[in-house]
């Protein structure tokens, strides 16, 4: 079984581990992991913004590049929805490749929910000592309806104390949002963090690197004592590195 | 806010909101006052999603046949001894409740609360012809004594708190004898029920909204928890009801499908503590009741958005669960928009009526999270046609030059996967640089965006691409 590894662009340029365990944990649920060299971004920076001409050409690169796969998964809800819901609704108007674009998007996964639902993986073997609470993107939640599946496996990860928000609320990243209008932004993650420390919890891990970077550059400036980590990291017990935007030493 | 204040301004704006500790207060009801609420009332609810499919179906059904139902509707109307005034515009609608007005020899106009005539600003056109215009929604009062627009469409005066209205009611109470401050909820309410009952009964013309328009029984359903809506109707001698086209539902048992959602959505009641139906002046078996009935129906670009792209937008019943719910309006309030319309909904309609060049930023000002399409009653695809705005706003280079240079190059490298690859590596590597070993950075450059309000997470100092290249697989 073929799985493409669907890198997603901010791994690829700010966290390469995330990419590292993502192939480790596929690996290790019995798939044939393959890296397409061609690939580069889903294209979601262009669809937000209203340039539906350069969405539409990343995204038949992407279905292009990723042909030969028998799945595509994603380590981040995000791209994987616009992979799974968005590119069919792009490319519903051009008939080369309306049903190309159903049939790649039938294929897209994001990474814990993939493992779960179509590897059947109900636990793994990693340690990770500590109290954190794990903060569903929006697009997982919502669009992918992702929640009990990261939870489930983090559940199995030796020394882990899972502590919940209770909220459905949005980080403020939101891609090019957290740029246009970064007071908001950054306002609505002080009061994420704010949720995450009255929980108890140390560290937030999601599924997501856009909200992580966002949070993780929040918390240093504000000075909030909490660490984040993609969660890929925490289930392929691979935490060499320093969570996200924390010194080297 | 100034006068000249519109949508242009919402960055301004929302910094200023942003820096507002009474508004922040304000603000931060929202989650306890509507989501819990909301949360509870849909608990209690277990055909929920079927009622919502139900409601769904009605509006696009209605939509389908929207000419049909309108005149159905005023066929009705008449037939009852009502009349329906058809207006394009604001104009013409402020123009037809005018005449109206002028023609019952009016002088006091007892106005319930009506977004539509927001809208079209009917307050300020009424008092221009002389007319003393009255507010007796308790929180659209409080706003015309403060001379403030509401920030919310179903609770006007979210953004105040008590101590602000006590202030108000001192001052514009003062002509009635008034001169205690008053401290608690219930003695300010007191208070405005008092003078307001003066004004009641000696109203002319009572201006409503409606919440829905009733084909079949060519009636007007308003919903208030207050009441004053009925004493709005009942007591003076003409009744002017002001509602857009898209209110309209084909039958009364329909009107109750949509009624279920629209308190549990809008404020997790089970129902409003007022539901009223009327339609037609009093009848000679009447005890009481106006005596000549108006239907003002507001077009303003409807049937044109029925050929759009924004046409599920007509579903909307004005509950305001998406800004009760959307992380943006929480973080700013609604008059950081300077639009009739806040929050998700309006960032939707206010490009519609006003030009995108006149609101790009609203369509922009939204993480994209879906929380306003998940929590909508009426299932409409508020993130889709945010989405569609921006393309509008890209279609006529609105956006920033500098920013659509950035995109251009990003878009540019994204499809040239060798040079991309090339790229993001040497980027890896100056942000690990720039870094000093500290993992993230303080000052990007050119990226002030980011780093102005908050740390960039500098990476790993390579590309996955280039580590897994190196790894030899």
């Amino acid at each position: 079984m073929r799985a493409g590894l669907f890198v997603t662009c901010l791994v690829d340029l700010l966290r390469p581990s995330v990419g590292f365990a993502a192939l480790r944990l596929l690996e290790d649920a019995g798939c044939d992991v393959i890296v397409p060299r061609n690939q580069t971004c889903c294209g979601q920076p262009a669809y937000n913004s209203g340039r539906r001409a350069d969405a539409k050409h990343l995204a038949k690169a992407t279905i292009e590049a990723f042909e030969d796969c028998d799945y595509i998964v994603a380590p981040s809800g995000s791209c994987a929805a616009m992979l799974r819901i968005h590119y069919p609704a792009l490319l519903a108007d051009e008939p080369d490749w309306a049903e190309r674009a159903t049939y790649f998007a039938a294929r897209c996964h994001e990474l814990v929910s993939f493992l779960v639902n179509v590897r059947g993986v109900t636990s793994v073997r990693a340690r990770c000592e500590g109290v954190a609470a794990y903060h569903d993107s929006c697009s997982a939640l919502r669009e992918l309806g992702i929640g009990k599946e990261p939870r489930r496996l983090l559940g199995c990860v030796e020394g882990l104390t899972l502590r919940e928000t209770g909220d459905e609320q949005c980080c403020g990243f939101g891609g090019a949002f957290c740029v246009k209008f970064p007071e908001i932004a950054t306002r609505i993650a002080r009061d994420k963090l704010a949720a995450v420390k009255r929980t108890g919890a140390a560290t937030i891990l999601s599924g997501d690197l856009g909200c992580l970077l966002h949070l993780a550059g929040t918390a240093s400036r504000e000075g909030v004592e909490i660490s984040c980590r993609h969660v890929a990291e925490v289930l392929a017990g691979n935490l060499d590195a320093p969570a996200i935007g924390e010194d080297e030493s | 806010m100034s006068a000249a204040a519109g949508p242009r301004d919402f960055p301004a704006a929302a910094k200023r909101a942003l820096g507002d500790a009474a508004l922040q207060q304000a603000l931060g009801n929202i989650p306890a006052g509507f989501q819990e609420k909301r949360k509870n009332a849909i608990a209690r609810l277990p055909e929920w999603d079927a009622l919502v499919d139900a409601a769904t179906g009605i509006k696009n059904h209605t939509l389908e046949h929207l000419d049909f139902y309108l005149e159905a509707f005023e066929a009705k109307v008449a037939a009852q001894g009502g009349q329906v005034h058809w207006c394009r515009d604001g104009g013409e609608a402020r123009a037809a409740v005018l005449a109206i007005c002028r023609g019952a020899k009016a002088k006091r106009v007892l106005k319930s609360k009506s977004m539509i005539a927001e809208e079209i600003a009917l307050n300020a056109a009424l008092e221009e012809d002389g007319l003393d215009v009255v507010e007796t929604d308790l929180g659209e009062y409080v706003l015309q004594l403060r001379a403030e627009a509401p920030s919310h469409i179903i609770a006007p005066i979210i953004h105040l708190n008590r101590d602000q209205i006590a202030d108000s009611f001192l001052e514009a109470h003062k002509k009635y004898g008034k001169s205690k401050r008053l401290d608690s909820a219930r003695e300010l309410l007191n208070e405005a029920r008092e003078i307001l009952r003066e004004k009641f009964i000696t109203g002319d013309v009572g201006v409503t909204g409606a919440n829905l328009l009733v084909a079949e029984t060519g009636s007007a359903v308003i919903v208030t928890n207050e009441g004053n809506a009925d004493l709005a109707v009942t007591l003076p001698r003409v009744h002017i009801v002001i509602a857009s086209i898209e209110k309209l539902v084909p039958t009364v048992p329909e009107a109750w499908t949509i009624l279920r959602l629209l308190a549990r959505s809008a404020t997790g009641q089970d129902i409003t503590a007022y539901t009223t139906f009327v339609g037609g002046p009093r009848r000679a078996s009447d005890t009481d009741g106006p005596g000549a009935f108006h239907v003002v129906l507001l077009d303003n670009r409807r049937a044109e958005m029925l050929g759009s792209g924004f046409r599920d937008m007509l579903r909307c019943i004005r509950c305001a669960a998406c800004m009760n719910h959307c992380p943006v309006y929480a973080a700013v309030g609604g008059h950081a928009y300077n639009s009739v319309y806040p929050g998700p909904m309006g960032a939707v309609l206010t490009p519609w009526f006003g030009g995108i060049g006149n609101a790009a930023h609203l369509p922009n000002a939204s993480t994209l999270c879906g929380r306003c399409e998940d929590v909508c009653p009426m299932r409409i695809p508020i993130p889709k046609m945010l989405r569609l705005w921006r393309e509008k706003e890209d279609a006529a280079k609105l956006s920033s030059r500098r920013g659509r240079i950035a995109l251009g190059l990003w878009a540019w490298a994204a499809k040239h996967p060798f040079a991309y690859r090339l790229g993001a590596r040497i980027a890896a590597r100056a942000l690990r640089r720039l870094s000093g070993g500290r993992g993230r950075i303080a000052r990007l450059p050119f990226g002030s965006a980011w780093t102005d309000s908050r740390d960039f997470p500098a990476g790993q100092g390579d590309t996955f691409q280039g580590l897994y290249a190196r790894r030899g697989r």
